[in-house]
């Protein structure tokens, strides 16, 4: 089958679209999520949507909603906890992130029958995104953009020196709570492309090889989601081609573009000390 | 005319049960140049955070402009410690000054051009113009802490509040950040954290030492309770007292203060090896 007719396909069209929409929440969330250090935070709320999606199993409830739902509560708990006990941030984080596993893997357990499509939100299924969570995913990124264009410049000082934030008098506690939400919603729309278990590469990788080329957050955002758009594709055309699974191929994609990068680096490095050193 | 721009009534603080402030009262008036000097752990961070309106009083009151902190934000300038958060921060130096605009008000992503007018004079009276491009990262320590200065004068404040601006900051940096400080509006109060009284010694008007409680004192002269109430009582020959004789020298204070506590029955014994 050659390229043209490949792109008549409609799981393709579909994938790409996803690819698209997730890049664009990718770029956003991934840069925020880097700049607050809020990685280990990301990747707690990820593991939580799994409860999201046992409950969805069980309750036979369409899984994006549910999941979202169910991770905003998640994120808004982990927040109010972590607000409220600074010191413990990581062991929250930790408990909360099993405990929204364990509460997945109960509720599966408690659904009748073998769900065959369980697979898909672990390791993530471009190639079967339907239309209707398409149109989710749009939505989310509709909000996660016009609120951060929104609230961008209290966003910005929020996330660069918080104190200095609240002493100018942003509301730096409910931005920081808008923020998880938005973690939680972003997540919840990448564990189709990715799954949740590989979802905070795909948050964390992209900004880290855009920052250093970028003078802006908002410059780090649309960096981050160009990185974000190449893995993707890339990742889709490496697994058409050798036939694997998309969401790892995705991850395996970006990170060897990261390994990549920093071989550069240390390469370059390497240079520029041999050529000021006389020989 | 008298024009408290701050004023702390009875103030007390506590973390958990760990009084971090007790009693304390203090005035400050318009165009005062306070530095506020203590030891570590002593309270100097905690009351700047409460004349903020960072942290709420447990007892008693903070009047900032004659009302609660935190309803003047864009009156204040506040330059916090330095931190390494700042490191890597995808931010040019110009858009860091810029972000001292941010009172929850203004919306979207670009500024205007009279915004950045601001920011271009606020760099220029903080000394690092010529940086405005560069990024943060490429910046030392002295140049971040000016660029952190700017941010805090961009919307013109008529207080100014700086935690330990020169900590970390070579003979140079601290010059330049002093010229900054001393050449600001005659209308402008600063109250600056500062370890280091000897290089502020010529610019401040007042000092005020805390150590859980505070004492003020007008002048740029410590005064033998300040002594006590920072570090204690020592006796003649122990090192802390040679330090302490550094530090009346630096402020200028009148030498005979510490002669008089080598009388207090009180002082405390200085204990230290021999190498």
């Amino acid at each position: 089958m050659n390229l043209t007719d490949l792109l008549q396909q409609t799981f393709l069209q579909h994938a790409l679209i996803a690819s698209l929409l997730v890049s664009v929440t990718c770029g956003v969330i991934g840069a925020l999520v880097v700049v607050n250090r809020l990685i280990f935070m990301a990747g707690g709320i990820a593991h939580t949507a799994y409860g999201g999606v046992g409950l969805a199993f069980f309750l036979g409830a369409p899984v994006l909603p549910t999941a979202g739902i169910f991770t905003a509560g998640a994120a808004l708990i982990l927040g109010a906890l972590t607000q409220s006990k600074r010191e413990r941030t990581d062991t929250l984080i930790g408990v909360i992130w099993a405990a929204g596993m364990a509460f997945g893997i109960i509720m599966i357990n408690l659904t009748p029958g073998y769900n065959v499509g369980l697979m898909s939100y672990l390791f993530g299924s471009i190639l079967t995104v339907p239309t209707h969570d398409l149109w989710v995913m749009l939505g989310i990124d509709i909000v996660i953009v016009s609120l951060t264009m929104y609230f961008y410049r209290d966003i910005l000082s929020f996330s660069f020196d918080p104190d200095f934030a609240r002493s100018r008098g942003i509301p730096v506690r409910w931005l920081y709570f808008m923020l998880l939400i938005m973690v939680a919603e972003a997540v919840v729309i990448m564990i189709q492309v990715v799954g949740l278990i590989l979802v905070i590469a795909l948050l964390t990788l992209p900004p880290y090889l855009a920052e250093r080329h970028t003078k802006s957050l908002v410059g780090l955002m649309v960096a981050s989601g160009i990185w974000s758009l190449v893995f993707c594709i890339g990742g889709l055309a490496v697994a058409y081609q050798f036939d694997l699974s998309s969401g790892a191929s995705i991850i395996a994609t970006a990170c060897a573009v990261y390994l990549l990068f920093i071989s550069g680096q240390i390469v370059w490095q390497w240079l520029l000390t041999h050529r000021k050193s006389p020989a | 005319m008298y024009e408290p721009i701050i004023e702390i009534r009875n103030l007390t603080f506590s973390y958990d049960s760990v009084p971090a402030l007790t009693e304390v009262n203090l005035r400050i008036a318009r165009g005062e140049f306070i530095a506020v000097i203590g030891p570590n752990g002593g309270g100097k961070t905690t009351l700047m955070r409460l004349i903020l309106g960072l942290l709420e009083p447990q007892r008693g009151q903070v009047h900032v402009f004659g009302e609660p902190p935190g309803n003047n934000p864009a009156r204040i300038g506040y330059v916090p410690q330095h931190s390494n958060t700042t490191q890597g921060f995808p931010a040019s130096a110009e858009q860091v000054v810029l972000m001292g605009l941010a009172q929850g008000k203004r919306r979207g992503f670009r500024f205007t051009q009279a915004e950045r007018e601001a920011a271009e004079h606020a760099m220029r009276r903080a000394g690092v113009l010529d940086l405005r491009h560069r990024r943060l990262n490429e910046l030392s320590g002295g140049q971040r802490q000016r660029i952190l200065i700017a941010r805090a004068l961009i919307t013109q404040p008529e207080l100014l509040i700086l935690d330990e601006p020169l900590s970390n900051i070579d003979p140079y940096g601290r010059q330049c950040i002093l010229e900054t400080l001393t050449g600001l509006d005659s209308n402008t109060t600063v109250v600056m954290v500062s370890h280091d009284l000897g290089i502020t010694a010529n610019a401040v008007t007042g000092i005020i030492a805390v150590n859980q409680f505070a004492i003020a004192t007008p002048g740029a002269k410590l005064t033998p309770a300040m002594l006590e109430l920072m570090y204690g009582t020592h006796e003649a020959g122990c090192p802390v007292h040679a330090l302490l004789q550094q530090l009346v020298d630096s402020s200028n204070i009148d030498s005979t203060s510490l002669e008089s506590n080598k009388a207090n029955p009180t002082a405390q014994e200085c204990h230290h090896e021999p190498h």
